[in-house]
């Protein structure tokens, strides 16, 4: 009998235990989930203030009574706002896709290929990824500038179209794809290209889709190259458009406007997060071979 | 399609800063294997018989020597347009790919007159997968194959183009003891449908050894011998076959000729008349010995090991290389073989003689 009385506190306090600490858990996870959201909510509750109600209020006020769409209205209507997204669209797929072209070649180049100073030449790369993106830039602009390309998408986008530090995580995730594939498939009639095209890149599918989401966001949210690149306004990107609404208004800037051009550049990225989300955790088995 | 192995060599550059030497991995090794046979290369690791299978296949390139596959030179075609099949030993099926998409995938790549329509290719797939009795698993991924399954898969994808010769790189070292018994006599029987000529790498004797029609040992890059397995087991050409082939192994002495006859430490074992006067190694195969009360060779008895169907003497000798004798005699051989000494007679042809020198047979 006191044996099991004994059992039943232990396993009372055991349950308490896990109670409490998941209590702890739990605060501390809602403490963090509201830190991080917070710029959201400021964000999306801003721009649905009125232009007047925002400049009244001396002390900001965390919610508002008569929210408005009006600002959405005109963030489209002081600036091309939907120019600036076909642009930035138009300048993010064209970027993505010619670097997966490069990067799958250039990964593929060192991963299977067989030349001369290829270990001397990556070792190159890889320093490369040293030099600081600033000092990058102006090179750059110089170049770009002396072959006449400021104010053209080419001139947007060839800088971005190489990333060293995709080709190496690329060139990793090919490595690890064992060398009796690549001799079965020669021995099925393959050649390098189809290799690449039909084996490697659907193995490396998980690393490709990250690749691309990340290089999408790098897009979306380049702001220095583009500002200074381009000061036509049928080139501007978002970054920069927002930047406008800042610039075009009279008097004191339209904060409510510029916020609600912020949420509706926002909304596609997040979109394009949650669709492949999953496919980014998924992963291809890596049966198939054994030993 | 008959293959013709001219003077094949395979050098490697040495990676060893202070020898500069090349390393020979298959020295001049010349070999015509015959219209739909299957010929098992055996020899320990490391004695070429991958790297020659990789130079069939045209995964390698020879240093020198020519391949025929019947009147063509393929010496310099590529892999891929040689028309070969090759199962690996991790198999090498590709993860992304379900089985039947795997099987399909040396079809997919025909070019030229060749190529097939769908229908075609899905006939011919479902046709190895059936051979092979995969054809109920063609949805699956090779990740939720076992692996015996996976092998069949592999097995399939090498047959489906109907290949000119099929090549198969220690196929059975992936799985467990029974599953080879299995998969090894599916080969054979595979192989004697199809009548495809098929190269089989090895490095287990009993394996090449049952389902080859022919075997080639190897050593150290130079082929040994080559002859039907049972040949090769009752004539081997030097101490190394003698040694490599056969399970238990042979039971190696240090022996001398002396006056016609064939000395084992003190015992004056066999009578063999003729031959000059040396000393030599004496291979003794398990099964060459008999028991008898007063027979020649006389060691000292360890144990006895009952295995059913025969039994094992497990004796000493002086002049053994082995630190025991494995002797194995019919079970009905009821002597009194408790403890103390055993006596040996020898059958004659189960006996080898090799120069101490060069380890070369010497005839009786």
């Amino acid at each position: 009998m006191d044996h099991k009385m004994d059992y039943d506190k232990i396993e009372r306090n055991a349950r308490v235990r896990q109670r409490v600490i998941n209590i702890i858990t739990y605060l501390f996870l809602a403490f963090w989930a509201v830190i991080v959201l917070f710029p959201f909510y400021w964000m999306i509750l801003t721009s649905v203030k009125s232009y007047g109600a925002y400049n009244s209020e001396f002390i900001p006020k965390f919610f508002t009574l008569s929210p408005t769409l009006q600002n959405y209205g005109d963030a489209f209507t002081t600036v091309p706002l939907g120019k600036y997204l076909t642009n930035t669209v138009l300048f993010a797929v064209v970027t993505t896709a010619i670097m997966l072209a490069v990067i799958t070649l250039a990964a593929f180049a060192f991963a299977r290929l067989q030349f001369k100073g290829k270990n001397i030449m990556f070792v190159i790369f890889l320093s490369l990824m040293m030099i600081p993106n600033e000092l990058v830039i102006i090179t750059n602009f110089v170049t770009v500038t002396n072959l006449d390309m400021r104010n053209t998408f080419a001139g947007l986008i060839l800088p971005s179209v190489m990333s060293v530090f995709y080709v190496y995580l690329l060139k990793e995730n090919f490595e690890q794809i064992p060398d009796s594939l690549y001799y079965a498939a020669k021995v099925d009639g393959t050649s390098d290209l189809k290799y690449l095209l039909k084996v490697m890149i659907p193995i490396s599918k998980p690393t490709l889709i990250t690749i691309t989401i990340l290089k999408v966001i790098e897009c979306w949210n380049s702001y220095v190259w583009p500002r200074l690149i381009t000061d036509d306004e049928n080139y501007y990107l978002v970054s920069n458009g927002i930047q406008e609404i800042r610039e075009n208004g009279f008097g004191r800037e339209n904060i409510p406007a510029m916020m609600a051009a912020v949420v509706v550049i926002s909304v596609p990225l997040i979109l394009l997060f949650l669709i492949f989300r999953k496919k980014v955790m998924e992963g291809v088995s890596r049966g198939g071979t054994k030993g | 399609m008959e293959v013709v192995l001219q003077n094949l060599t395979k050098k490697f550059p040495s990676r060893d800063r202070k020898n500069r030497g090349d390393v020979v991995a298959v020295s001049d090794f010349s070999f015509e294997i015959p219209d739909g046979e299957l010929i098992g290369l055996l020899g320990p690791s490391g004695c070429g018989k991958s790297t020659t299978l990789n130079l069939i296949s045209g995964l390698q390139k020879p240093t020198s020597g020519r391949i025929f596959f019947g009147e063509d030179d393929v010496t310099d075609l590529p892999p891929e347009n040689r028309g070969i099949g090759l199962v690996f030993q991790n198999y090498a099926l590709y993860p992304h790919l379900t089985v039947e998409q795997n099987i399909l995938f040396p079809l997919q790549n025909l070019k030229g007159k060749d190529k097939l329509s769908k229908a075609e290719m899905l006939d011919k797939a479902y046709e190895a997968a059936k051979l092979v009795q995969i054809d109920e698993l063609m949805e699956r991924k090779p990740g939720q194959l076992s692996g015996g399954q996976q092998q069949r898969v592999a097995i399939a994808r090498a047959l489906v183009k109907m290949p000119r010769v099929l090549l198969l790189d220690e196929p059975l070292s992936n799985l467990d003891a029974r599953l080879r018994l299995q998969t090894r006599e599916e080969i054979r029987r595979i192989q004697r449908e199809t009548k495809i000529t098929t190269i089989f790498v090895t490095h287990d004797q009993e394996e090449a050894m049952s389902i080859s029609d022919r075997i080639v040992v190897m050593k150290e890059g130079v082929v040994q011998q080559i002859g039907k397995p049972q040949d090769v087991y009752d004539d081997p050409t030097n101490l190394f076959v003698a040694k490599f082939l056969g399970t238990p192994p042979v039971n190696v002495f240090k022996g001398q000729i002396k006056d016609g006859r064939l000395y084992i430490g003190e015992d004056a074992v066999l009578d063999v008349k003729g031959l000059s006067e040396k000393e030599v190694y004496v291979g003794i195969r398990p099964e060459g010995f008999l028991l008898q009360e007063n027979g020649p060779l006389c060691c000292k008895l360890n144990r006895v090991e009952v295995m059913g169907r025969d039994k094992s003497v497990v004796a000493e000798n002086k002049a053994s290389l082995n630190p025991a004798i494995r002797a194995i005699i019919g079970s009905e051989n009821n002597i009194n073989i408790q403890q103390g000494v055993v006596r040996f007679s020898l059958l004659p042809r189960k006996v080898f003689l090799f120069d101490k020198e060069t380890e070369e047979r010497i005839k009786l």
